[in-house]
């Protein structure tokens, strides 16, 4: 049995969601190699080889792969993962841009965002917005699953040493072209990898207020997300957002200030270790998973919070 | 231009749904079923397509059971000119699902076809790319802005750290994130008119796609619940707790 992961990276670095990844490619068991496919990637390929436990890293360097489009990608890790018993990549963005077409292109099903490793064979992933948790079990010949981060421990960043072997494919497709990005700028820890989330909802009634929390946030190395309703009204960008239809954390501590808690928000966030949420409404139903509850006015307890932390 | 947007029936968003007592799934009997609130987006983005003279045609397709019918009337009354149900009593995976699409699409051969980037139920997030290898076309999934401009479309993609945008040449497929537009509410004269919009009926066997699956569901289960939190009455308490107790900060 062996294994494909499909490395998240930004061409210079290796993203912490692939350290993940291959915590669940070990847990399934068998060799594992890591696929980076990018444009002048050299130094991602190489931080991907000192990842403990992979055996092998295969390099698609090509001008098609650098920004990871997946008419382009598709193709190349659909070819190079025939041989393979599972082809994993993480539940970041870009993963679930790229994996369901590998799958198509291989005629099988995928499993999305698993969160437990039952056997080399059975799943467990989260619906319904996490309100419900399937057990899966896939017969296919190759196993394409995508792999939530929380769910799974990363594997050490270094001591591994595998060899890098260069692999070409298909180049550009010619059906789609990278225009361009704008990406939030952020000195705080990033969100899904943070030890503790601070995130603020409509309670928070404007963007300027965000700043109570970003002061909290600095004093406690913490990142700071949002709810749907913060984002919607356009206190801050979408990037921020926690929940069904943004990102899901995991922290060691979550501090939900101002957030009501509906459904879709809690799927975000409801595996962190300890909850904390800061209401003025003790009837919001983000108290029933909140370890620790605060019923006072935001705009006093936050900065207290800061002061005294 | 003809604008192809698929839409699913799916549990209201509000309702919280239980998982049954024989663990084989989650309680669907007598609970409120609506569209898909990313679908929704999907057919006001073509609405307004279609408003800014860019399509033509809008054709909406849904693979279910006869009830779904309720949902492309639903999306008739919002604006779609006729709609298609591919009937189907089982539950189908994306991949099946993906390739009844692909046969609707040789059949209707649209430009552009506009779908949801996850289905609220299975959370897959996998149709539309899955209908992109298929089909070939390229795909902008989890779109906040589309731009038709001559034979490509311009789609600005939420991802992780941002903003992106690609230029995809039509045909190409669209998936929708929530912000791409503010979804309309259906009138009552509209509902109406929409009950005599032509709604054609076919059958996977009929477009000649089987919708054999490699993976199955074994069990459905509840997730574990949190223990219950108590209430502070100070922030002093709080951060307390906070070093003694949870020792997190």
């Amino acid at each position: 049995m062996t294994i494909l992961v499909i490395a998240e990276h930004t061409n210079a670095a290796l993203a912490a969601a692939t350290l993940n990844t291959v915590g669940a490619a070990a847990k399934i068991g068998g060799d594992i190699h890591v696929l980076v496919a990018g444009s002048a990637c050299g130094a991602a390929a190489e931080a991907a080889a000192k990842v403990a436990g992979v055996a092998k890293v295969l390099v698609a360097d090509n001008a098609a792969y650098e920004h990871q489009l997946p008419e382009n990608v598709a193709p190349l890790v659909a070819e190079l993962g025939q041989g393979y018993s599972h082809i994993l990549a993480a539940a970041t963005s870009n993963g679930k841009n790229i994996l369901p077409r590998v799958a198509a292109a291989l005629d099988v099903d995928q499993i999305s965002e698993i969160i437990a490793v039952e056997s080399a064979d059975t799943f467990k992933r989260p619906i319904y917005a996490g309100n419900a948790i399937a057990t899966v079990q896939s017969s296919a010949s190759v196993k394409v699953i995508t792999v939530r981060a929380t769910g799974f421990d990363p594997v050490a960043a270094e001591g591994g040493s595998a060899a890098v072997e260069a692999v070409s494919g298909a180049a550009d497709a010619g059906k789609s072209a990278f225009v361009g990005e704008e990406l939030a700028k952020s000195d705080r820890p990033e969100l899904t990898a943070a030890k503790i989330v601070v995130s603020g909802g409509r309670g928070m009634q404007n963007g300027d207020n965000f700043k109570h929390l970003y002061a909290l946030a600095d004093k406690l190395g913490a990142a700071v997300g949002a709810s749907r309703a913060a984002v919607d009204a356009g206190f801050v960008p979408n990037d921020m957002q926690v929940g069904q239809t943004g990102k899901i954390v995991a922290p060691q501590l979550y501090i939900a200030v101002g957030i009501s808690g509906a459904i879709q928000h809690l799927a975000g966030m409801k595996d962190s270790k300890v909850i904390v949420a800061i209401n003025k409404d003790e009837e919001a139903p983000i108290f029933q998973v909140a370890d620790y509850g605060l019923v006072a006015d935001l705009f006093e307890a936050v900065p207290e919070l800061e002061k005294l932390v | 231009m003809k604008v192809l947007v698929a839409v699913k029936r799916v549990v209201d968003y509000n309702v919280k749904v239980r998982v049954k007592a024989d663990n084989s799934g989650v309680d669907l009997a007598n609970v409120k079923m609506s569209m898909n609130p990313f679908c929704e987006i999907a057919v006001e983005e073509a609405v307004r397509l279609k408003e800014k003279g860019v399509a033509s045609e809008i054709v909406v397709v849904t693979i279910g059971p006869a009830t779904a019918q309720e949902q492309l009337r639903t999306a008739l009354a919002l604006g779609a000119d006729r709609a298609i149900l591919v009937e189907s009593a089982d539950e189908l995976n994306s991949l099946a699902v993906a390739k009844l699409l692909k046969a609707v699409v040789d059949k209707e051969q649209p430009q552009l076809v506009i779908m949801g980037k996850q289905a609220i139920d299975s959370d897959n997030n996998q149709t539309g790319q899955m209908l992109g290898a298929l089909t070939g076309f390229g795909q902008g999934t989890f779109a906040s802005k589309v731009e038709v401009a001559g034979d490509k479309v311009n789609v600005t993609r939420e991802i992780d750290g941002g903003l992106q945008t690609v230029a995809l040449n039509l045909p190409a497929i669209v998936t929708t994130d929530l912000r791409l537009n503010e979804p309309r509410y259906a009138s009552l004269p509209n509902i109406m008119k929409a009950k005599k919009k032509p709604l054609e009926t076919v059958t996977p066997d009929a477009l000649g796609v089987s919708t054999a699956s490699t993976v199955k569901t074994l069990k459905v289960e509840a997730p574990a619940t949190r223990s219950a939190g108590i209430k502070v009455k100070s922030v002093a308490e709080l951060i307390e707790k906070l070093k003694n107790e949870a020792k997190v900060i």
